[in-house]
This record gives C-alpha cells, structure tokens and sequence, in this order.
C-alpha cells in the first residue's frame, strides 16, 4: 500500500561533520583549571544555534543571586581541594538511610553526636559529608539524594553547634557503593553518609 | 466454454492473490498491532516498509539503522512498499528510491567523498525527508559517559548517533558525569576533582576550550541547556539543599528557582526555551513539575499511571516526555504527552533509562543496565524498534543526543 503523502515540514538538515580528527593528547593528572585546554574534537558541523567563546563573569557571592532561602542553610564556597583527608576518625559513625529516603533515622542520632561531640574539640579542621545511594534509583536523581542526604546529617549536626561553614558536603550518587552486590544486605550497607575530617595543608 | 476458462483464470488469480497477500498482510498486523496504539495516541505515521539493496553489506547496515529510526521498517522485498537500490564504490555512493507497486522512481541521489558511511547517512536523510516529512536523523551526533574506573574514572565521548566514530573529548582521568549539548559544538558536564564536590564545566569541542562555571560549594550537577543555546538549568545545592537553577552559560547572572527541603533533579527545557521540566521530591516522591526560567511557582505535571517519575526528556517538537520510572531495580522508559491540565497516562515503551531524543521527536537513546555495566541502546518509540550500540570500555551511559 503506498503511504499517504504527507506535508512536508521546513526541515533544517545537519551539514556533513567535518571529518577532521584532533589528536589525542595525554592531559596531565592535574586539577582542572578555569580554561584548561583539552584536545579539540573535530566536529564543525554548524546545524543548531552557534556558541562563541563564553566570556568571563563575576562568580562572586551574592551577585544576582536570588536571597530566598526557605530553610536551607548555605554552604560555605570555600575550596579545600588541598586539604588532607581522614577517613579513619569517623569510620565507625558511618549514617545509614532508608530506601529514597533521606531523612535521619532516631537510630543513627547517637552517631551524629558522637561526631558532633568529637568534631567541636578539633580546633581548625573541617567536616565533609559524602552522600551515597543504592543502585536502584536512576544516576542524576541519585546524585541530588546522595547530596540531600549528606546535608541532613550536616542539618543536624548544626543543630548540635557545629559551625555550618566547617561542614561541606558532595554525593557520590550510586558511584561508589562499598558492597556492590545487588541484595537488600548491599542495598542497606551503600545507602550512606560518610565523615572524612580534613585538615588544611601544613597543619599537623 | 470460453467463460469457463474465465472463470478459471479468475479463480486461479483469486488463490495466486491470497497467497501472496496473506504473509503480507500478516506481517502488517503483526507491525500494527504494535504501532497502533501509537498511531491513534500520538499520531506517528504507520512505518513504511522498505527493502535496502544493492550497497555493500556494511552500508547496507548503515542505511537499514537509519531507516529503522526514522519512520521505517525494514522488509522483505515482497513486503516492502519502497525499495531502495544502492551502489557504493569508488568514492560515490547512489541510492534510487523505487515504489514497489507502480515500479515508479520517486528519488535518485548520488553523493561523491571519501567517507562512504556518511554519504550512506546523507541518503537516508533524503529518503526520510522525501517519504515522511521528519528532519533526518541519520548525521546527528551524541554525547555520553564512558567509565573505565566505577566511581573513580570516566570521560566524555563524541560519537555518530549510531555509536560509530566515536572519539573522546576528555582524558582527565576524573569522574565525568551528565554530558548535555549546548548548540552544535559546545557540551557541559559536571566534573569531580580528586578532593570535594562536582563541578560543572563547559567544553568548547572545536578548541578544547574549557572553564568551569559554578565555582560552589556542594554538588552542582546536571547541567541542561535551552534549546535556542542562551541559558543553562542546574542542580546546585549550594543554599543548603538540591535545587534548581538557571544561569546564562558563562554562570553568570545566577537564579534560584526551587527553595523546596526536598532534591530537586533532572531538569530539561521545553521547545520554547523557557519553561523547565525536573524531578522533584517535595511531595514525598518523585514527580515532575515545570517552571518557567524567570521564577514562579513550580506547577506539578502529574502522570496517573506510574509510581515515579525521573529523567524526563522534551521532545523537540514539545508534545511529548519520556522519562524513567524505576520500579526496586527495573528501569523502564515511558511516554506521557505533554498536555497541562489533561489527565495523564503514561505509555510503557521498552526497558531502560535516561532517555534522550533524537531531533526528529520519535527516536531515543537511552541506556540498559546489565549487571554491573551500562550500555547504550538506540529506540524507536513508535514502533519500539531497539539497536543495541557498540559498548566502550567498561560501562557507557548518560547519552545526549544533539539535536
């Protein structure tokens, strides 16, 4: 049977790709900079609306930046990418959550103020929370839980008088499970929050 | 005694005529029993049934790709309504698009160059655009996540929309995450550093430029860009909770769109680059809801039949979303038509997850977890058409396909 014919759409079709190869240079393992170069990709096709070089900008706190706060409480900007890490302090006081959830259980409390309790003696450290999920939640959903869960825990240790700008927080989504097998036993032990003490470089 | 031999000659035409017919119109059940819904529901076209002959084996599985995602099936030639006769060789590539029944031409088309796949697309984009009227597919490109290291080392790779060509655009030896189009030739992603939260970076693929636009503390995180290339939505929790932001794509002039205690997450844009779809969790599970880019109150887009929402995508002609429904482990890629204030019904199409379309608002690539790995896997929502692509390394996942 011949298809109907149908309208015919204004159509923007894609030019040819360029077909240039970049060579592959080996980048240095170093922390990207703001303008770091990588190897160009050759791919000039120009279908889609053309983007020039972005110029710099301000990134400064508190430029256009809408005030409302509803509860939340800030995080500190402050880069402490050269801080040195402790994993060991806190090992033991690792909080655990319940599937999609991200609230703090009455059961993991008592490690919280044990962190909170410990934390406020370690004169000029600070605190960083790491956000973990299980795998059965899609990546980019799990990536915000994990940080709404660290921030719970951050939450509640302010609420103990822990200084909000000593506590950071990153999730690692369901990046990095210490069990990756998938049972309920798996499930239960990635489903986290883990303390990492830093120490700025230099300090003892 | 000569009507006799009529009626003979007849007969033996009706019997010769249902024994050709019947596995045709078999076939044709079988097709419409599955596109029927979609047909009536969101009105794609019926496929139309095409034979690919005559290129070498290797374009021939080119153009049959193609095809298969662009309003396509592909046949038998006694099934098919159109064949196509291709040459390839010597640096010129010609296809001739015949109609089956009449034996008519409808198109003839000849491309000369050194890349003889590209010539291949190029000829399917001109039979798709003759026969449906859809912008072809066929010379897209896409962009995803390939890790080497889980948890510890990813890159983002460019490729062809079919998995082929691919080639990296960073070797950071970092975890790169949520690659998005911004334009033809520049992508976002969000970066971690050996020590704190992702970043979200810019990538000019033509210089390798590069700079990092949410200098914040947190997680910044999946980075969207408008369709006309002017503004990017974010996940930033920097005000002390998951939520969403919009920015100019230099980060500049910073606004906050969601205050809610819950995550926010996922979010696109609309055709009209100015109203935003994303995940929310403020009612105590995960469902979507739009907001304009300039602020407002974030109205909910509730879908009936599902038990949550997340990684929605727009299709570029703004009648439809696909999204993800996770079910304790199982992923599963939904349709739902954009319709405010309708009362909406979710369509399952195929199993799967971040779902991102292709141009012509009726393809997807998404990705399929196995195990422990991650693959892409290229799907036609009409008619649930799937090829699987070529895998990278250890796991590929977060595929945007530039539209």
């Amino acid at each position: 049977m011949k298809l109907k014919a149908t309208l015919n759409l204004l159509i923007i079709t894609l030019l040819l790709v360029g077909g240039a190869t970049g060579c592959k240079k080996k980048l240095q393992r170093t922390t990207l900079l703001p303008g770091h170069v990588a190897a160009p990709v050759g791919d000039a096709s120009p279908g889609g609306p053309i983007l020039g070089e972005l110029p710099p900008v301000d990134l400064a706190e508190g430029s256009g930046l809408d005030a409302l706060n509803n509860g939340g409480i800030p995080l500190s900007n402050e880069d402490r990418s050269l801080w040195i890490e402790d994993r060991q302090t806190f090992a033991g006081e690792t909080v655990y959550f319940d599937f999609d959830k991200s609230n703090v259980r009455p059961s993991e409390v008592a490690k919280i103020e044990n962190v909170a309790a410990l934390f406020k003696t370690l004169s000029g450290k600070a605190l960083r929370i790491e956000g973990h999920c299980d795998e059965r939640g899609t990546e980019e959903y799990n990536r915000a839980l994990g940080e709404r869960r660290a921030l719970s825990v951050r939450e509640y240790l302010i609420t103990l008088g822990v200084n909000a700008n000593d506590i950071e927080t990153v999730s690692y989504g369901e990046d990095r499970p210490v069990d990756p097998s998938s049972n309920e036993q798996a499930w239960a032990a990635n489903r986290r929050g883990e303390f990492v003490v830093l120490s700025p470089p230099g300090a003892n | 005694m000569s009507r006799s031999v009529c009626l003979f000659v007849l007969l033996l035409m009706s019997v010769w005529a249902t024994l050709v017919g019947a596995p045709r119109a078999a076939a044709q059940a079988a097709n419409e029993g599955v596109v029927t819904e979609m047909v009536d529901r969101y009105g794609f076209p019926p496929p139309i049934r095409v034979y690919v002959t005559g290129f070498s084996p290797a374009l021939t599985d080119v153009m049959r790709t193609d095809l298969m995602f662009m309003g396509f099936t592909n046949v038998p030639q006694s099934q098919a309504e159109y064949v196509v006769r291709g040459t390839s060789g010597g640096g010129k590539v010609e296809a001739r698009l015949i109609d089956a029944a009449s034996n008519q031409q409808i198109l003839g088309k000849a491309y000369t160059g050194s890349d003889e796949r590209l010539l291949v697309h190029a000829l399917s984009d001109d039979i798709a655009k003759n026969r449906t009227g859809r912008p072809g597919i066929a010379r897209s490109r896409i962009a995803f996540r390939v890790d080497y290291v889980k948890g510890k080392h990813s890159e983002v790779f460019v490729a062809d929309y079919d998995g082929f060509n691919a080639k990296p655009a960073t070797s950071d030896k970092l975890w790169t995450v949520a690659p998005c189009w911004a334009g033809s030739g520049m992508l976002f992603y969000s970066t971690y550093h050996e020590r704190g939260g992702p970043k979200i970076y810019y990538h000019q693929l033509s210089s390798g430029k590069r700079g990092m636009i949410t200098p914040y503390g947190g997680s910044n995180i999946s980075p969207a860009v408008s369709r006309d290339g002017t503004k990017i939505a974010m996940i930033l929790s920097k005000g002390g909770s998951p939520d969403l932001y919009v920015a100019d794509l230099n980060g500049g002039d910073l606004k906050r769109l969601t205050t809610t205690k819950e995550s926010e997450s996922s979010p696109c844009w609309g055709p009209d680059s100015r109203t935003i779809m994303f995940v929310s969790r403020a009612s105590g599970r995960a469902r979507l809801y739009t907001i304009p880019m300039t602020g407002g109150t974030m109205r909910p887009f509730l879908i009936n039949n599902v038990p949550n929402v997340t990684e929605p995508d727009w299709s570029p002609d703004g009648k439809l979303i696909a999204f993800t429904t996770q079910y304790g482990g199982n992923f599963v890629i939904n349709i739902a038509e954009y319709k405010p204030g309708a009362s909406i019904q979710a369509v399952q199409i195929a199993a799967g997850e971040d779902p991102s379309w292709a141009g012509n608002s009726r393809a997807l690539i998404v990705t399929r977890r196995n195990g422990d790995t991650k693959q892409l896997s290229l799907l036609d929502v009409p008619t649930k058409q799937t090829k699987t692509m070529p895998r990278i390394s250890r796991s590929n996942s977060q595929p945007s396909w530039r539209k």
